[in-house]
């Protein structure tokens, strides 16, 4: 076999790792968060303080019937939880996950694909995640998960905007759109959230709404909904979905903190090009999406869910022209020379 | 392998796009267009234009055709509706349909040469040589086309906007339309 093909696995599978325990893991922290923050102990039963929760729920949802409704639309009913986990595990090629390391004579960048097109593709394959809720939702034949599935498209279409315009801003001053060149940049002039916090903030909020995670989890919305899209689904198939969101979640935060927080970099340290920076450097990242993920649960749990009109006034008449003022802001910037580019 | 990846998607852009023509399931002929736009995404790719890929994906199949999804299923269009036509008027249109491809098809091979593509400069693949050409050479059909967008924009508001719907009324969700018969019930649903 190729031996470039077989750099190339290893650097996905080590990425594959990372994203495929973000579920399981944050099963427990999003139920010991909730208790922490409602003040009350959260799961406490199963290995010490409810530790092994995750491998429980694991079990309980493989043994569970799997039940399919008589009158759904069978073959989309069984394709969209599949779809469901597609964009995260796709899209994880194109986060740096450390520094251009030289193992054994043979020197390779820490990303699995260093795409010309980077951010782009970036959010064209993320984009394509609302089609396993709309599908979802329209296969159920369930009035709940339509309405559900119709949110999500309007939700997601609206929030894109806001969310693409703001990391449509970081890429002037860098010059690129590789990922690559975003976190050489920052390493170079400081992290990107310092000089654009307007466009950090949108990205942030917008990345809430296209996460379906309260306070816009309006797709689902389960005092209203039931559990919108997913409704219909139980067992493994539900536990698919509960796996993408948090698959999602771990993307964009690994995006949001490759582009406004120095990705896999730290400020002042500069990694060795071995083993052992790659290791930190991955070590920073997960880190990063760790944190990221805390305010995740944080938010859900303080914040009560917004209304859908409200939902959509702020999408539209709050964080879109937010988001080109700042583009406006950081082009200026730029032109003046305040902002300096990477490759000038 | 390219040409394996090549003829897998080549097959499948245009098998599901006879799938779009054909299905009698509006749901069905709209996500067998997504499967068409991102096979020719691939295409794009292979034929060393990976921007044109990817904003075939972000504009087209992740933005418009979702749109398209969202008014089918906010109309609940179960079968196909309003192809009630006659059957001797769908004649007339695919035959005259038929013509003006050919027609078209004709004129294309008349002034071309085939011949074997050369290689793509860099200056015609990258995103920079892209950028620079659209905002020198071009720039003027390229504001061109964004004046354009903007006017059918507009059109489509003014079209949408019923007269004498002036009045920016807050939308509820709940209507009330006799208070004395009954609680407020929910405006009712399709499903």
């Amino acid at each position: 076999m190729n031996s470039d093909l077989i750099v190339t696995l290893i650097k996905y599978a080590v990425m594959f790792a990372v994203f495929i325990n973000v579920a399981p893991i944050m099963v427990w922290v999003e139920r010991r968060g909730a208790g922490l923050i409602q003040d009350r102990p959260g799961p406490n039963r199963v290995g010490p303080i409810g530790l092994f929760q995750p491998l429980a729920d694991a079990l309980k949802f493989m043994f569970k019937e799997d039940v399919t409704p008589a009158l759904v639309d069978k073959p989309l009913y069984l394709i969209a939880p599949v779809l469901a986990l597609m964009p995260a595990f796709t899209t994880l090629v194109l986060i740096p996950f450390g520094p251009t390391i030289t193992v054994g004579g043979r020197t390779t960048p820490l990303v699995v694909t260093n795409a010309d097109t980077g951010v782009l593709l970036f959010l064209a394959i993320s984009s394509l995640g609302v089609y396993s809720l709309v599908m979802a939702g329209y296969a159920s034949n369930n009035k709940f998960s339509l309405i559900g599935s119709i949110r999500a498209s309007a939700q997601l279409i609206s929030y894109e905007l806001a969310l693409t315009v703001s990391v449509l801003a970081v890429l002037i001053p860098v010059n690129s759109f590789r990922l690559t060149d975003v976190v050489a940049y920052q390493q170079r002039y400081g992290w990107n959230c310092l000089p654009q916090i307007l466009g950090c903030l949108v990205f942030l909020i917008a990345a809430f709404a296209e996460t379906n995670r309260l306070p816009f989890d309006l797709p689902e919305a389960e005092s209203e909904l039931i559990a919108g899209f997913h409704t219909e689904y139980g067992a493994m198939r539900f536990a698919l979905f509960f796996q993408g969101e948090y698959s999602n979640m771990a993307a964009l935060s690994a995006l949001g903190a490759t582009l406004f927080f120095g990705g896999w970099s730290l400020p002042f340290i500069h990694y060795p090009h071995n083993l052992l920076g790659a290791v930190l450097g991955l070590l920073t990242l997960v880190a990063k999406i760790a944190i990221a993920m805390a305010v995740f649960v944080w938010v859900r749990w303080t914040f009560p869910r917004f209304r859908y009109d409200q939902l959509m006034r702020l999408g539209w008449k709050f964080l879109l022209p937010l988001a080109i003022v700042n583009l406006i802001l950081v082009a200026a910037l730029t032109v003046a020379g305040v902002l300096k580019p990477l490759n000038p | 392998m390219e040409t394996l990846i090549f003829v897998i998607f080549a097959a499948l852009a245009v098998g599901s796009g006879v799938v779009v023509v054909v299905h009698r399931s509006p749901i069905y002929a709209t996500l067998s267009l997504v499967l068409t736009l991102f096979s020719m995404a691939v295409l794009f790719v292979l034929l060393g234009a990976p921007f044109v890929g990817a904003v075939q994906i972000l504009v087209y199949a992740g933005a418009i055709v979702v749109l398209f999804l969202f008014v089918i299923m906010l109309l609940n269009v179960q079968q196909e509706e309003g192809a009630h036509a006659r059957r001797s008027a769908q004649l007339v249109a695919a035959i005259l349909g038929a013509i003006v491809f050919l027609g078209m098809f004709w004129l294309a091979f008349r002034q071309t040469t085939l011949r074997a593509p050369g290689p793509l400069t860099e200056e015609l693949v990258s995103l920079k040589g892209l950028a620079s050409a659209l905002f020198t050479d071009y720039l003027l059909p390229f504001e061109i086309v964004g004046l354009l967008l903007l006017v059918a924009v507009i059109g489509a508001t003014v079209a949408a906007r019923r007269p004498g719907a002036e009045t920016n009324a807050p939308q509820d969700d709940y209507v009330a339309e006799d208070p004395s018969s009954g609680p407020v019930l929910p405006r009712e649903v399709r499903s």
